[in-house]
């Protein structure tokens, strides 16, 4: 399947990939009105971590065996055994955290205003996920590999 | 007939459905279970309670799971003995299944002490949808005011919460001097209790309740309890939420042995060949005490059940371990408590906290060795994964140790080899 990998040596660590995930997500997919208006409030699903020099970002692996979907105490955490992504449904998603407790990426965010998990679902519908498409210096690249 | 036999649609019980389809795609299965409604979220009962989820919600599974694994489900179906020699299972309508490979995912039952006037109308055990469905309708039939819950662990916080949320008087009562003391260490636990205190529920700690009391008007209906130390509270209702202990009553007496839950081998397979357990049922590995004890968590039966139907299946997998390890989401304060979160006096143990308690935050790791062999995270709990996974993996964490706890704690603080073996960079 198609990942997201970052490029450590080519991250500056500027947190635009952030934003761009965070309006991706939004209902107004603009970012001022994103950042301003929207209540809830969107989250970014990608983490900026740094540890100077040190920068790239992450977001959830898709794990193969994902900790996750067997841990989830309510099913809305499922690995789509067809394109390999690890779904959550929102409306399923009762915040119980134990995703969250497992995930060796910690890659789950939680959405404190709506009680329920966020996470990377590799922008649907866009042909490149957003945090890729907008990475001024290409430090994520979208591509095929070894799930 | 069946090929696989499975005892229990639980988390164990269904998990080992997709255990053994992963080898045997083919082999027949029939799940059995004694309750009305399979592939429920256990743990979300409260939420069924609060109203927070309806039974739709509940459910873990898609209404093609049994069709598309091929397997019968066969509800409300209560199997009372089991003949080992004869590989049968034995229902209570007289009719025998016969199997070849047999689960025990029976999971538990609750933990009811003798109390006086446990008999009376409105006492109710909590670890069922069942249950919750009698507890809800009773609330809404007697338009109850208040309850009396007994246990402050996992079950009795989460009852509470329900409860409090219904708009009723809540007083939990708890043996031990602290609330959660199974996870929490005392710091931890008065914490808590704070913030659950605040939202009006009350707290009796360090006592039992000795007596169900009658209402003045009714004999068999609940009224209140008295305490050991002597105080009366008055309640409408009272759930008994002390605990589960392995429903292990199907093999009691037979070549399968026991010990408080039964005992299994790392493929999830018991004393008697064929016959796997797994789920709160069975005894399963604990990687951090380097043993086998009752785990009755819901990851894990998952995880466990999995194993299980695989090797029934024929392959050789073997079960990783799990530990103590639980998120708590309720009162709006998360927790997350893994391994030896509040161990004994022990030279050998390092503990490190960090704790900002104006914002109700408090951080503790356990290691040993420098590995980390139990943590402790409230109303901080984002990071909790990466850490779980440097305990599971027993990383030897010396080199960044000071940073463990940093708020900005993450990948980038740990070894490129361990970044690119995860896949976190390229």
């Amino acid at each position: 399947m198609k990942k997201i990998i970052a490029k450590q040596e080519a991250c500056m660590g500027c947190g635009i990939c952030e934003v761009y995930c965070t309006a991706a997500h939004s209902k107004s997919k603009d970012i001022v009105k994103a950042y301003n208006n929207e209540k809830p409030k969107p989250i970014s699903r990608i983490r900026r971590e740094v540890n100077k020099p040190v920068s790239f970002a992450i977001q959830c692996r898709h794990c193969e065996d994902a900790p996750c979907v067997a841990a989830c105490l309510s099913g809305a955490m499922q690995k789509d055994q067809k394109t390999g992504e690890v779904t959550h449904n929102k409306e399923k998603c009762i915040g119980c955290w134990t995703c969250v407790m497992v995930c060796p990426y910690g890659a789950l965010v939680m959405d404190k205003e709506g009680h329920v998990v966020a996470k990377c679902d590799l922008c649907q519908g866009l042909t490149e996920p957003a945090c890729v498409a907008n990475c001024p210096n290409q430090a994520l690249v979208f591509k095929e590999v070894k799930p | 007939m069946a090929k696989y036999v499975i005892v229990g649609a639980s988390a164990a019980g269904i998990a080992a459905v997709g255990g053994i389809r992963k080898v045997d795609p083919d082999g027949a299965i029939m799940v059995i279970t004694e309750e009305a409604c399979a592939d429920y979220s256990r743990p979300m009962i409260s939420d069924l309670v609060s109203g927070k989820a309806d039974l739709l919600k509940m459910k873990c599974k898609t209404e093609d799971f049994w069709k598309d694994n091929k397997a019968e489900l066969r509800l409300g179906k209560k199997v009372v003995s089991i003949d080992l020699a004869g590989k049968t299972v034995n229902f209570e309508d007289g009719e025998k299944v016969a199997y070849e490979k047999l689960l025990l995912a029976t999971g538990g039952k609750p933990f009811v002490p003798k109390m006086e006037g446990q008999e009376k109308d409105g006492v109710f055990t909590f670890t069922n949808i069942a249950e919750a469905q009698r507890l809800a309708a009773k609330i809404d039939s007697i338009q109850a005011k208040s309850a009396v819950v007994i246990g402050a662990g996992l079950i009795g916080i989460s009852v509470a919460e329900a409860l409090m949320k219904r708009g009723l008087k809540v007083t939990v009562v708890e043996l031990q001097e602290k609330i959660l003391s199974l996870l929490l260490d005392a710091k931890a636990s008065d914490i808590v209790e704070a913030v659950i205190r605040k939202t009006g529920v009350n707290f009796a700690t360090g006592q039992s309740v000795q007596k169900i009391i009658s209402r003045p008007e009714n004999d068999g209906a609940v009224g209140g309890v008295i305490l050991t130390k002597g105080d009366q509270v008055p309640c409408d209702l009272v759930i008994v939420a002390i605990g589960v202990i392995p429903r292990t009553e199907l093999v009691v007496g037979t070549n399968v042995k026991i010990n408080r839950g039964i005992i299994v081998d790392n493929f999830m397979q018991t004393s008697v060949p064929d016959v796997y357990a797994s789920g709160d049922v069975a005894e399963t590995f604990d990687f951090i005490l380097n043993q086998s004890r009752s785990l009755p968590l819901w990851p894990l039966a998952v995880l466990e059940g999995r194993v299980a139907g695989a090797n029934m299946a024929g392959a050789k997998t073997s079960y990783e371990g799990g530990t103590n390890m639980s998120s708590l989401k309720y009162f709006g304060i998360p927790i997350v408590s893994i391994g030896l979160a509040n161990p004994k006096e022990d030279p050998t143990l390092e503990i490190i906290v960090k704790q900002d308690l104006e914002h109700n935050v408090y951080k503790k790791l356990v290691l040993r060795n420098n590995v980390i062999v139990g943590m402790t995270l409230v109303n901080c709990i984002e990071r909790a994964g990466i850490l779980f996974n440097l305990l599971k993996d027993k990383v030897n964490v010396k080199k960044f140790k000071q940073d463990l706890l940093r708020d900005d704690f993450g990948w980038a603080m740990l070894p490129v080899t361990m970044q690119r073996k995860m896949g976190v960079i390229q």
